[in-house]
């Protein structure tokens, strides 16, 4: 064998930058099905109004052989115009954003109320028995908040997906 | 100038014209002389603007499937797009799997599909599909035109990303109010794509690298592919004099034959599933493959992970995502593989380059030995048509003519490629990658479109030719003298033989017990039906078919019961070949070769 290839599979964030045009989510969406790789989550939306462009961020795992044809295949697309991927190419910081709806009275609704102080998560809604939480941060403190929530009443989760930026003072 | 003036000039530059209108003047602006359609209620705008139009021939098939076969196969024996014209809804899908043919075999193409008026769209209307969905993933790139004023801009855009980079097709769908609405027609020259920027050049740092590996060769390999064809004729003549140059054994894949001429002595044949024991032991064996225009594919390597283990490997392909697809590279080469090569060879002469000739001397000595094996040989019959002899009887009768061969698929695809010998790139037409039965009889109708002069053969099996047979009445049409030469087993034979090796010899539907005549239904056509069901006899009538001046149904009976070898086997690597099932050297298939197509 010409390298013993890395089998392990990690989570990577990808940006794609596309021209607006109609279908161009489904063909950036339709590539990662067709061709069997996985979308852990996605966001789109278009990010500069008189360049007509878009950015998609997808955050998908595999191996590095399998994520090196993500790329690549996402670089074909007639409409793309660059692919960054933010875990290997340059460091980049990824926010979330998630919705936590949680139901309950009692020594349950303060825990919740406690570690949501903890997460620096906000209430945005409130009645006598639930709280809507706003939650921001990458997605592993999203994870963790969602998952102590769980025992405490959790009744609805709704995410954004990953926004993703490069530090420093360099655009993508 | 006044500002009226400027205004009065700027009017007289920009040429109003209705969307139909735009399509016929674009593809004229294009250079098209040829397309392939069919007409129906969403596409009557443009057929009304096609029926006065001098200089642009429609030829008009019996199936949106075979116009897209023929747009292939004129296409690829002429290095131009083919153009094709369909109707909306069941034209629209008719055309899928020439469309999927061609995104596979990476062949440029431009689809017009009519569509539903624009306020119609979504609403079930009839003969209404999702087109662009529909075709979104077995086309390079497509268009919903929803403004008129778009039109010209995106048909020069179409026939820019069909022909450049890797080729491919593309389909713009153009809505029925659209065709009928006035607007500004702008031509090629102005039309600069926003994103679309195919990189030709190679990186010079790679060309060295590659140059450097095959000066230190020991046991190389040139591996060749239909890349070398799509780079045009230069691609296939600077191959030559490199190959020449170096002195290396040369293999090809199915889609790059004629690239190489197969008289050659560097020659070693196809490589691949059915390819010569010479040809794919020299691929294992290698120290250096220097592999341009093909792309690893599951027919070539044979089991991925026992695939030439000892190997450096330089790899030449214009898209970026065939490198290390399926197989990992040490020396990476994106660009136009005519560049490439003129670069390659521009290098290895400034820079003095010499094989290792003792070295080189010993390889050629192994790969003699392989040759002596004579992978190709068969047992002759004097009862019998073996389907080899057949194909070499009509390669010999053939050979001192301008002949372009397309194909179906199955066994006879694999015997005509084993043993027609292509001299040249271009003529030689056959689905390698989506394998579609069905192609050949349509592509040559295309390739003999684009060749009135020459002799037209599509090697045929019986099974495959009934899925696109209608397209005989188009040959009839346009005066169109392609031979079809069927070899008629009665089985679908690679069905069989795989039926036979892997599935215990049950022979689940592979047998059409009612079969057409095919002399009567030539003569229902119009055109000549003949047959051959002895050896013997089988010279006068090849003699008869190539001189009639008309389309040809030939009718050749072979041996039902014919494998087709070499053969790897599924799941087994390039060392393992099979050379024929006489007795005890068939292997038993792995369960994991079971599971592979």
């Amino acid at each position: 064998m010409n390298t013993i290839a890395d089998k392990r599979t990690r989570r990577h964030t990808i940006a794609v930058l596309v021209d607006n045009e109609a279908g161009v989510l489904a063909r950036v969406v339709g590539l990662f099905s067709g061709r069997g790789y996985n979308i852990e989550s996605l966001t789109v939306a278009e990010v500069d109004a008189t360049a007509h462009t878009s950015r998609i961020t997808v955050v998908t795992s595999g191996t590095p052989d399998v994520i090196e044809q993500i790329e690549a295949q996402l670089r074909r697309l007639v409409p793309v115009h660059r692919v960054v991927n933010w875990t290997t190419d340059k460091p980049g910081v990824e926010r979330e954003m998630a919705l936590v709806k949680v139901a309950g009275q009692g020594d349950k609704r303060v825990e919740a109320m406690r570690i949501s102080q903890v997460f620096r998560a906000r209430v945005v809604d409130t009645t006598h028995t639930s709280f809507v939480f706003e939650i921001t941060g990458g997605p592993d403190k999203v994870d963790n908040f969602i998952d102590l929530m769980r025992p405490l009443g959790l009744v609805d989760v709704s995410r954004t997906g990953v926004a993703a930026i490069s530090r420093g003072p360099e655009a993508m | 100038m006044d500002k009226d003036g400027m205004m009065n000039r700027l009017a007289e530059d920009v040429v109003t014209l209705s969307g139909a209108e735009m399509v016929i003047r674009a593809l004229k602006d294009q250079g098209v002389a040829h397309i392939f359609g069919y007409p129906g209620g969403a596409v009557l705008p443009i057929y009304d603007a096609l029926f006065a139009v001098e200089g642009l021939t429609h030829v008009l098939c019996r199936h949106e499937q075979g116009a897209v076969h023929a747009a292939e196969g004129y296409a690829r024996s002429t290095g131009k797009p083919g153009v094709v014209l369909v109707t909306s809804g069941p034209g629209a899908t008719n055309a899928v799997t020439g469309l999927t043919d061609a995104l596979m075999d990476s062949i440029p193409l431009v689809v017009l599909t009519g569509q539903v008026a624009t306020h119609l769209i979504g609403n079930d209307a009839f003969q209404e599909c999702d087109t662009v969905g529909i075709t979104r993933p077995c086309t390079k790139h497509n268009w919903l035109v929803k403004d008129v004023n778009d039109l010209s801009r995106v048909l020069h855009e179409a026939f820019q990303i069909a022909t450049t980079g890797r080729p491919g097709p593309v389909v713009v769908d153009i809505p029925k109010d659209i065709q009928f609405k006035k607007g500004a027609y702008v031509g090629p020259e102005s039309v600069s794509h926003r994103t679309y920027r195919p990189k030709t050049e190679p990186e010079l740092g790679s060309i060295v690298r590659a140059i450097e590996l095959m000066a230190a060769a020991e046991r190389p390999v040139f591996y060749t592919g239909g890349g070398i064809i799509n780079a045009g004729p230069e691609a296939s003549r600077l191959l030559r004099e490199l190959v020449r140059t170096t002195g290396f054994p040369i293999t090809s894949t199915l889609m790059g034959l004629g690239a190489y001429p197969a008289s050659d002595p560097q020659w070693l044949g196809m490589l691949g599933m059915h390819g010569t024991y010479e040809a794919n032991l020299a691929m294992h064996d290698c120290d250096v493959m220097i592999c341009l225009g093909a792309r690893f594919d599951d027919r070539v390597t044979g089991k991925i992970d026992a695939f030439s283990p000892n190997s450096k490997k330089i790899h030449l392909d214009i898209d970026a995502a065939q490198i290390n697809k399926n197989v990992r590279v040490d020396v990476p080469i994106v660009a136009d593989a005519a560049k490439a090569l003129k670069e390659m060879l521009h290098f290895w002469k400034t820079q003095r380059r010499k094989v290792n000739a003792p070295a080189l001397k010993d390889w050629w000595k192994q790969i003699e030995e392989w040759r002596g094996k004579k992978s190709l040989s068969y047992r002759q019959s004097n009862s019998v048509i073996k389907p080899q002899y057949a194909i070499d009887r009509l390669y010999e009768l053939t050979r001192d003519r301008e002949v372009f061969i397309t194909t179906e698929v199955g066994q006879h695809q694999m015997w005509a490629a084993q043993r027609f010998k292509f001299e040249g790139p271009n003529h030689w037409m056959t689905s390698g990658g989506l394998g579609t039965m069905g192609y050949g009889l349509p592509a040559s109708i295309g390739v003999q479109v684009a060749h009135p002069d020459a002799l037209v053969i599509d090697i045929a099996g019986e099974a495959s030719v009934q899925m696109t047979m209608q397209e005989m009445s188009t040959a009839m049409q346009y005066g169109l003298p392609v031979k079809i030469f069927i070899l008629n087993n009665q089985y679908m034979g690679m069905v069989r033989q795989w039926q036979q090796l892997l599935h215990g010899g049950r022979y689940s539907h592979s047998y059409s017990e009612a079969l057409p005549d095919f002399v009567k239904m030539a003569e229902a056509f119009g055109c000549v039906g003949l047959r051959a069901e002895k050896p013997g006899e089988l010279d006068d009538k090849i003699r008869e078919m190539i001189d009639v001046k008309r389309p040809v149904l030939f009718d050749c009976r072979v041996d039902p019961k014919e494998n087709c070898y070499p053969m790897i086997y599924s799941g087994a690597a390039h060392n393992e070949m099979v050379l024929s099932d006489a007795g005890d050297e068939t292997p038993e298939v792995t369960e994991e070769g079971k599971m592979l197509v």
